[in-house]
């Protein structure tokens, strides 16, 4: 490493999307708002933008190798603090999610554990020199990608804890996993379905209603199901340009549910019509093409899975977010990134872009 | 560089390249489902968005009042707040109830009685749990919009009777509309509907109902108002006004305190009605909220029948007042001479049955039959004229068939004739019936206002004037059967000699100052004597009065009927004079007020002690 990394190898494009999206987002949590009791969210979230940038730019000047040395550290903090949200963490909305860190700010230890299963499984993954993953690599991935799973849906939050999933999913697809094992694997997903299901009584009260509320949305109108309707309402009566700024009549009434977090897509495409819903779209598809540029282009192999490990997820978050809110999908709370209000998760899409600029900034290095 | 990391260059640039299709396509299904929503069912989404947050209230148009003949009010309409209980999500409604029975005070059992009767109605129908909430209860539920969304309140009218009882039978009440006026007028009447269901808030629903205005608001998802769409006004109904007088309806429920029986008094020149009363009677108050079921069924299981105008309803035998058409009859058809005479030892036997009188009269003519009302006279008239005369005089002066008051479900009552007694009975006509017919007994029935119509009728020279309750009728009928004016002098004659001659029916007193006071006692035996034996004991005869004044042309003609009262002299003759004297007071400028009908507290039916006729009489 003879030469620093310089300002002009930062992917300002890639800031300019993730900055027009999160710009949208505050717009949208401003007039989902501004009316209610909530009123003034907006700054709050810019707060966390700007934290979140800072954080990018620290993130960035950290070499990615040396982060990947400290894998197996990184990957035993996280678990440990995973346990100790289960142990000392405090409820918020049901589910034990936040280690509180005095003063305004809570932790979403979960959200932290994305970084590091990052990390951890493009360590991993760039330790096999092979284009063939084996059964045994398959199984070493599973149980490390298993336990912060298992803790994450302990706390519960089904969504954080699906999240991590695509991760290995995504780096075994680029590592070479062998196609009978894809196959296998998708058989054994199908099998689990159905075993799944039968266990379901074993899921969380709430949880089982929403995939009750999923197959049969007509049945209970105010409960979860009630709330997926509500969002197709709104969504569907936006029409093709929308209602106007500040005027979706289920927004502004507060039919749509959590409209500045989860649904807050729902909201944009109520007010802003199907025109905004394109725009936000198109912006999340130069977003992952724009990863995907960064991967290809990386210098080694394990810069292209620490990219693509941050792709997956976040291609994960919107492509649920987004079938959630028009029912294509359960109720799962997995926010959609950058434009949901949220603290934690506002900073983790941050700080993950901040790995993708690290590995961009170090492509012409050595 | 650390052990792990070789420096491996190798790029899978093909996989990278197809996971920013599998991405492109991706981002493509979701705006196809977008496309979906947002496109092709926006319109079907825009209505349920609008069904969402748009809620039309109506404004329910209070009826108009109801006006005395003088403008003061006798039933009017204010807004009252009724509690809705929401029952569309009925998790919610559990979980709500406990703290709803404790802030409202309403029982567990009555409110779980209610959501059970209330199990096959549609769930989006709300429960009215308290039709007449408080202020409190309205701040509660204002309170607690947020935690107990199954609250509502609603604004609705309500009738409300001053007088309480008072001419509550002719008033009387209103209601929600039935199933079957819904199904007939499906455009006008929508459920909850409060319209007239008996007495004048029935017949006159049309003039004083109002417009409902609608009110369309914006509601929050906790069903908020947040603003107001667009309003139109309700249009309140207009008031009429009536011809009842409140000072002369006032002394005659006075006077009927614990009585039973009916009462109706009215301008003999116009048909305008001045009073009518109506005993047992009912609280139409009761009506205007929401009458408890069990109260209900009491009112019209009630073997008095409470419910039943008995002014236009009751159907009886009128006694010895029939013998004015009797007199009417002899003296115009000419079939008997004016002067004819009878001797009266008591009795009198017809086609082998002995026929009672009350006491030897003696040597009887026309006068003197009237005036000390002797039976044994009517008799040998009633046998001379024959049933059909009779009924053909009798059906002229409007008994046996309705006089057309402006109330719903007058009836016509019944006058027998020959052509009767075949239809109905299928026998000839008994010579001995017409015995009975000719004082006022056997089958022939009347009410109270065709008893007043006939009087009058007779004093006046043979018009029928049109009874009717409305101040500003128009297209009223009177109708017409011309009595010569020799007869009306020999027979009113007759009636000035019943209140004012020593040896009248009345023995003088119910007299009155300064006022030609007539009229005609009746004292008719209660029909049904099963019934008598069932109850194991004789009733007392209905007694009756009908009293107008002046003698000839009169102003006001008052007919009385108490039930069970016995003499007509003793029982009805002194409540008509009461009436009659105060509607001379009240003309001559010097009407005093019975002390009983100031004082006397709304909605108690107490007797003062020593206010009642009877009383005063001895």
């Amino acid at each position: 490493m003879k030469d620093r990394p310089r300002v002009q190898d930062f992917d300002w494009p890639l800031l300019a999307i993730a900055g027009t999206i999160s710009a949208l987002g505050v717009l949208e949590i401003y007039s989902s708002t501004h009316a209610s009791a909530m009123a003034g969210m907006q700054w709050k979230q810019l707060m966390w933008i700007g934290i979140g940038i800072i954080g990018m730019f620290v993130i960035s000047r950290i070499d990615y190798h040396t982060l990947m040395d400290q894998a197996p550290a990184l990957y035993l903090v996280g678990v440990a603090g995973l346990l100790v949200v289960l142990l000392i963490g405090f409820s918020r909305l049901g589910a034990k999610r936040w280690i509180s860190l005095g003063g305004l700010m809570n932790l979403q230890v979960s959200e932290i554990m994305k970084l590091i299963i990052i990390i951890v499984l493009a360590r991993y993954f760039a330790e096999v020199r092979t284009d063939r993953l084996t059964l045994t690599d398959l199984l070493k991935i599973g149980v490390l990608t298993l336990i912060p799973v298992g803790l994450i849906l302990k706390q519960p939050d089904l969504g954080t804890a699906m999240v991590l999933v695509p991760v290995a999913v995504v780096g075994a697809f680029f590592a070479g996993i062998q196609w009978k094992h894809a196959a296998i694997g998708l058989i054994v997903i199908a099998l689990l379905v159905p075993l799944g299901w039968n266990m379901r009584r074993h899921l969380k009260p709430y949880q089982q209603q929403r995939i009750q509320t999923f197959l049969h949305p007509e049945e209970d109108q105010r409960g979860a199901g009630y709330q997926i309707l509500q969002s197709e309402i709104a969504v569907g009566s936006g029409g093709f340009w929308g209602k106007g700024f500040g005027k979706g009549s289920q927004n502004q009434l507060g039919f749509v549910p959590v409209r500045y977090s989860d649904f807050i897509l729902a909201a944009l495409a109520e007010e802003q019509g199907f025109i905004g819903v394109c725009v936000v779209l198109l912006l999340y598809l130069g977003l992952i093409l724009r990863l995907v540029d960064n991967a290809q282009k990386a210098k080694d192999r394990a810069g292209m899975y620490v990219v693509m490990g941050v792709t997956a997820i976040l291609g994960f978050h919107v492509l649920v977010n987004a079938s959630m809110v028009i029912g294509y999908m359960p109720v799962t709370g997995i926010p959609l990134p950058l434009m949901s209000y949220g603290g934690s998760a506002t900073a983790f899409v941050f700080l993950a872009l901040g790995l993708v600029m690290n590995v961009r900034m170090r492509r012409f290095v050595n | 560089m650390p052990s792990w990391n070789v420096n491996d260059q190798r790029i899978p640039q093909g996989r990278l390249a197809l996971f920013s299709y599998l991405s492109a396509t991706m981002i493509v299904f979701l705006l196809v489902g977008f496309w979906k929503l947002q496109v092709m069912q926006s319109e079907h989404f825009s209505d349920l968005a609008e069904k969402n947050g748009i809620r039309s209230i109506a404004i329910i148009a209070p009826r108009g009042a109801m006006l005395d003949r003088d403008g003061r009010v006798l039933v009017d309409s204010y807004p009252s707040f009724s509690i809705l209980l929401l029952r569309d999500n009925p998790k919610l409604l559990e979980k709500n109830l406990p703290q709803i029975e404790e802030g409202l005070g309403i029982a567990k059992e009555d409110l779980d009685q209610q959501l059970d009767a209330a199990k096959a109605e549609p769930k989006f129908l709300p429960l009215i749990i308290k039709p007449e909430a408080s202020q409190a209860d309205i701040a509660f539920v204002d309170s607690h919009r947020a935690d107990l969304p199954v609250l509502d309140l609603m604004m609705v009218q309500r009738r409300r009777y001053p007088h309480d009882e008072m001419l509550a039978n002719t008033i009387g009440y209103v209601g929600e509309v039935s199933v079957q006026d819904m199904e007939k007028n499906p455009d006008r009447y929508r459920p909850g509907d409060i319209v007239g269901k008996a007495g004048l808030e029935k017949q006159y629903n049309d003039q004083i109902v109002g417009t409902d205005g609608m009110r369309r608001v914006v509601v929050n998802s906790v069903g908020k108002v947040m603003r107001t769409l667009d309003n139109v006004e309700a249009i309140p109904g207009r008031p009429i006004q009536l011809t009842i007088d409140e000072d002369l309806q006032q002394i005659a429920e006075a006077d009927f305190a614990n009585k039973e029986g009916a009462l109706i008094a009215m301008d003999a020149r116009t048909g305008e009605v001045l009073a009518m009363v109506s005993r047992p009677t009912f609280n139409p108050n009761d009506f205007a909220v929401r009458i408890p079921n069990q109260e209900w069924a009491h009112l019209n299981t009630d073997p008095k029948t409470p419910l039943l105008n008995r002014a236009i309803q009751a159907q009886l035998a009128p006694g010895s007042v029939f013998k004015i058409v009797m007199a009417t009859a002899m003296l115009e058809s000419k079939a008997i001479p004016a002067s004819y005479t009878v001797y009266c030892p008591g009795y009198a036997t017809f086609y082998g049955r002995v026929f009672h009188c009350d006491h030897a009269h003696g040597s009887v003519d026309l006068h003197k039959g009237i005036v000390a009302s002797c039976d044994v006279y009517f008799y040998n008239v009633g046998k001379l004229l024959g049933i059909d005369r009779i009924d053909q005089y009798a059906t002229g002066l409007g008994l046996g068939r309705r006089t057309g008051i402006d109330l719903p479900s007058e009836e016509p009552g019944l006058m027998p004739s020959e052509e009767w007694v075949e239809r109905v009975d299928h026998h000839k006509w008994y010579p001995g019936s017409t015995i009975s017919v000719s004082i006022g007994q056997g089958a022939v029935m009347v009410t109270p206002i065709q008893l007043a119509r006939m009087i009058a009728a007779v004093a006046n020279g043979g018009t029928l004037i049109p009874p009717h309750l409305m101040k500003n009728a128009t297209d009223l009928k009177s109708g017409s059967f011309p009595i010569s004016d020799d007869t009306v002098q020999q027979v009113t004659d007759g009636m000035w000699g019943v209140v004012n001659e020593p040896d009248g029916t009345t023995s003088g007193q119910v007299k009155l100052q300064n006022v030609d006071f007539s009229g005609k006692t009746g004292t008719a035996q209660v029909e049904g004597f099963e019934l008598q034996n069932k109850l194991g004991k004789k009733l007392k005869e209905n007694g009756w009065f009908v009293g107008y004044a002046p003698r000839r042309n009169p102003d006001i003609v008052v007919a009385a009927l108490v039930q069970s009262g016995g003499w007509g002299s003793t029982s009805a003759a002194p409540i008509v004079r009461d009436v009659v004297k105060a509607y001379y007071d009240k003309k001559g400028g010097h009407l005093q007020q019975p002390s009983t009908a100031d004082n006397l507290p709304p909605s108690s039916a107490i007797h003062p002690p020593g206010v009642s006729s009877g009383a005063e009489q001895q």
